[in-house]
């Protein structure tokens, strides 16, 4: 089937902070230098923001590079730090309070703003199309096109009105061709066209594998009385450690009598019957979290996988006719626990490469090896490299001894001790079989302060057009129940923050049943399933969560 | 023949909304926003006419806030010729709305007004047939079937129990139902055609229109919330507790 292609200088995939600071800098530096740069932005979600969840504190460092007068253009930037809490939940009732000097430096938060993230890019889009950038939400790249040489020549976006069998509807709408002398895959954390680059090109040959969070968030309007706008608070500890799971709390009083609370659960947990959605339900009753929700109502809910590995799983950003930015390569802070600043740098460092070499009369599908040595001149990978011990010390030696390790080094050394630590077991490797691992149980949800998955669902807006392919697709039908359900006990009814896997009964037989219409496009199933058997693909443009404020 | 599009700009059917605190209404604070999906359907079937070779032009409308412009845009990517924005910032009411369309009717002299039969936000359900009454024009409402043929608008109507056919008269006035066709998506050079397409910025004012409030909200709150059900031992059981607990029988 003939498609039809239009013409850009630089397509981007994804409007994130990425995506849409490259797209904002392109457009920017082609103004400024009088030179003509044709930039669009392809987004999955129906509008810009739509998929996006985050904390979030925001360290506003590559947005004062981006656009000097955030303030003056109206950047959704309303609520600075102003205190910081520390806890280490010891159990169910108990924490202590971890005095702010020995917490490592990097996780300081003063000077820092509490935002929605989405909001934020709702904002960066606006000041996008401004400059001239033709964003188009609810268009998915769903493919990547190569020239004959093997340089990357764009991509395709996904077919509208399929339907499930893949026969086209009425009104079906074939997929559209999007050329460009350069591609910018800024997908977020495990985009699966970034996965397929990774694969192809050997990117990550001489790095370690890549590790990951799953980031759930709530929003809530509390009692004005128990608001404190600009309070951030983070722990760790229980309930994660009962499973000998890992991973942090976060709660940050926004304005408007809002606070977003969450958990991000390390995926390099051993097992399987860890469920992160529950441990996010029951941290919530902890006193020192629930003090502040009770009489309280939850107004929204969100799940996205996050990278974490760092420097050191950092794959090579550059391939012939594209680049890898922000956390579809993974420059996440981990140190920070924050990624926007340095994704939007790799975004803008992207650009600025970019325009240099249409300068020197580049016609486009080259290698801009110029984008590594630039990136790495960059404040964006001082801090990296400055972190990259800091998930690894973590993993290694938990939260206590790897807590000190970090504090030592940060506090006391600067972040200049010439050892690197390594990490080089895939998350999903990480996984122990059910019958070596100890149960956990889970309260009921009591529908004040903890709720059950599927209205957690309901209030993420989440929806796909009916009757089209299942976009949660397997490799070998069999290994669900052969190897899943039998070694693992179906892990993924559990680390799915959506309900989207079941374990249903057919005939007396166990069956996978995806109930793909549920998905939040958090991608953990991609990097979590044991077995790697589950491959996420991009569904209908549109689909998947509609977040707003987060 | 040219036709007129009125269309609205409403919170996505994807969103559930949330009453603000004071209960003065809904908050659509960074919410998606979208066409009303009857007037996306009203959009689609005047394009229809366009592509049949019926109308010759379709021309969108919509009133409030220069936002609103999306939408508009929306339209134009899905076919439309040009656009038209009724531009003001207040709360429009269907009368107030009626009114105005009245008067861009006026202006454009279109010989099909098709609108969605009601928007997802208010369901009020009364703009295409106020229109009717303010314009005379003769009205076929819930539209699931519309063929023009022989100087007339033939219409399928949905009523209860049935369909019922009549012919209007040109110029005639059409409000959609779901089943009157599925919207088409938008295809990227669509989009970018539209753009370029025209949008006039007009205010009620210059329509010498003046909007009133004529319905007053008093409260907006959240339906009650369903308690959790039981499970009944007996029969017996059942009929007890529904006589005696729920005093339904």
């Amino acid at each position: 089937m003939q498609r039809e292609s239009m013409d850009y200088d630089v397509v981007v995939v994804g409007a994130g902070p990425a995506g849409l600071s490259a797209a904002i800098k392109l457009r920017q530096l082609a103004i400024e230098k009088e030179i003509g740069i044709a930039v669009c932005v392809l987004e999955k979600g129906s509008e810009v923001g739509a998929h996006i969840v985050s904390g979030a504190v925001f360290d506003t460092r590559a947005l004062d590079e981006l656009i000097r007068d955030w303030k003056e253009k109206g950047a959704p930037l309303n609520t600075p730090v102003t205190r910081e809490e520390m806890h280490f939940y010891t159990s169910a009732k108990g924490s202590i309070k971890i005095p702010n000097r020995f917490v490592p430096a990097p996780m300081h938060n003063l000077g820092n703003y509490i935002v929605s993230l989405a909001n934020v890019c709702r904002w960066l889009g606006a000041q996008a199309e401004a400059l001239g950038v033709d964003i188009f939400t609810g268009f998915a790249a769903a493919e990547i096109l190569y020239h004959e040489d093997g340089s990357i020549k764009g991509v395709a976006t996904g077919d509208r009105g399929r339907n499930v069998d893949g026969s086209e509807k009425t009104g079906f709408e074939p997929g559209m061709e999007l050329h460009a002398k350069y591609t910018l895959f800024a997908e977020g954390c495990r985009g699966h066209l970034g996965k397929q680059l990774i694969e192809k090109f050997g990117l990550d040959a001489d790095s370690d594998p890549q590790h990951y969070g799953l980031g759930l968030k709530e929003l809530w309007d509390i009692d004005p009385d128990k608001h404190e706008p600009g309070l951030v608070v983070h722990g760790a500890g229980w309930p994660l450690s009962e499973g000998d799971g890992s991973g942090g709390v976060f709660l940050y009083h926004a304005d408007d009598n809002q606070v977003a609370v969450g958990l991000i659960v390390d995926l390099n947990y051993t097992n399987p019957n860890l469920s992160p959605y529950d441990e996010f339900q029951r941290i919530k009753h902890h006193p020192r979290i629930a003090k502040y929700l009770q009489g309280g109502r939850r107004v929204s809910y969100g799940a996205r996988a996050i990278t974490k590995g760092g420097l050191n799983s950092l794959p090579k950003m550059s391939m012939p006719g594209a680049l890898l930015i922000g956390c579809d390569a993974g420059t996440l802070n981990v140190a920070k626990i924050k990624g926007t600043h340095t994704a939007m740098k790799s975004g803008m460092i992207a650009a600025e490469t970019i325009v240099s070499a249409f300068e020197s009369g580049d016609e486009g599908g080259s290698e801009l090896v110029a984008y590594i040595e630039n990136f790495k001149d960059s404040w964006a990978f001082q801090e990296l490299r400055a972190s990259r011990n800091f998930g690894a010390a973590l993993h290694k030696w938990g939260v206590w001894m790897g807590g000190a390790w970090n504090f030592i080094e940060h506090n006391i050394l600067a972040a200049r001790l010439p050892i690197t630590l390594r990490d080089r077991k895939s998350d999903h490797e990480q996984m122990a079989p059910a019958s070596n691992s100890k149960p956990i149980s889970y309260p009921k949800p009591d529908g004040k302060l903890s709720f059950d998955k599927l209205s957690s669902v309901f209030l993420s807006n989440t929806n796909h057009q009916q009757d089209q392919p299942c976009h949660l697709t397997l490799k070998d039908d069999a290994v669900p129940i052969a190897t899943n359900l039998a070694l693992y006990d179906a892990p993924e009814q559990r680390y799915c923050p959506a309900g989207v896997y079941e374990i249903v009964e057919q005939q007396g037989q166990p069956q996978l049943q995806i109930n793909a219409q549920n998905c939040v496009h958090c991608k953990t199933c991609d990097i979590k399933d044991p077995t790697q058997n589950i491959v996420w693909l991009v569904p209908e443009g549109s689909g998947g969560p509609n977040y707003p404020n987060m | 023949m040219k036709v007129l599009v009125p269309i609205k700009r409403v919170v996505d059917f994807n969103i559930k909304v949330r009453v603000k605190a004071d209960q003065s209404g809904i908050d659509l604070a960074n919410l998606k926003m979208s066409m009303n999906p009857f007037c996306e359907i009203a959009v689609e079937e005047a394009v229809r006419l366009k592509e049949a070779g019926v109308a010759e032009e379709v021309i969108a409308v919509s009133i409030g806030e220069s936002v609103c412009q999306e939408q508009l845009r929306a339209a134009l990517a899905l076919g439309a010729d040009r656009a038209i924005l009724v531009e003001t910032n207040e709360q429009a009411q269907p009368l107030s709305i009626a009114k105005v369309l009245k008067a861009v009717v006026k202006k454009e002299a279109p010989e099909l007004v098709i609108l969605g039969k009601q928007a997802i936000d208010g369901d009020n359900n009364q703009t295409g047939q106020m229109l009717a009454a303010l314009t005379g024009m003769p009205q076929g409402t819930f539209a699931s079937k519309l063929k023009i043929a022989d100087g007339k608008a033939h219409v399928t109507r949905e009523v209860d129990g049935g369909l019922q056919a009549v012919a209007l008269n040109l110029p005639a006035i059409v409000t959609t139902d779901l089943r009157l066709n599925e919207p088409r998506y938008a295809s990227l050079p669509n989009i970018m055609k539209a753009k370029k397409k025209p949008m006039e910025v007009l205010t009620p004012a210059e329509l010498g229109v003046q909007l009133k409030a004529t319905v007053k909200v008093l409260k907006v709150e959240l339906p009650a919330e369903r308690t959790a059900g039981i499970i009944v031992e007996s029969a017996a059981e059942l009929v007890d507790k529904l006589k005696n607990e729920a005093k339904v029988i």
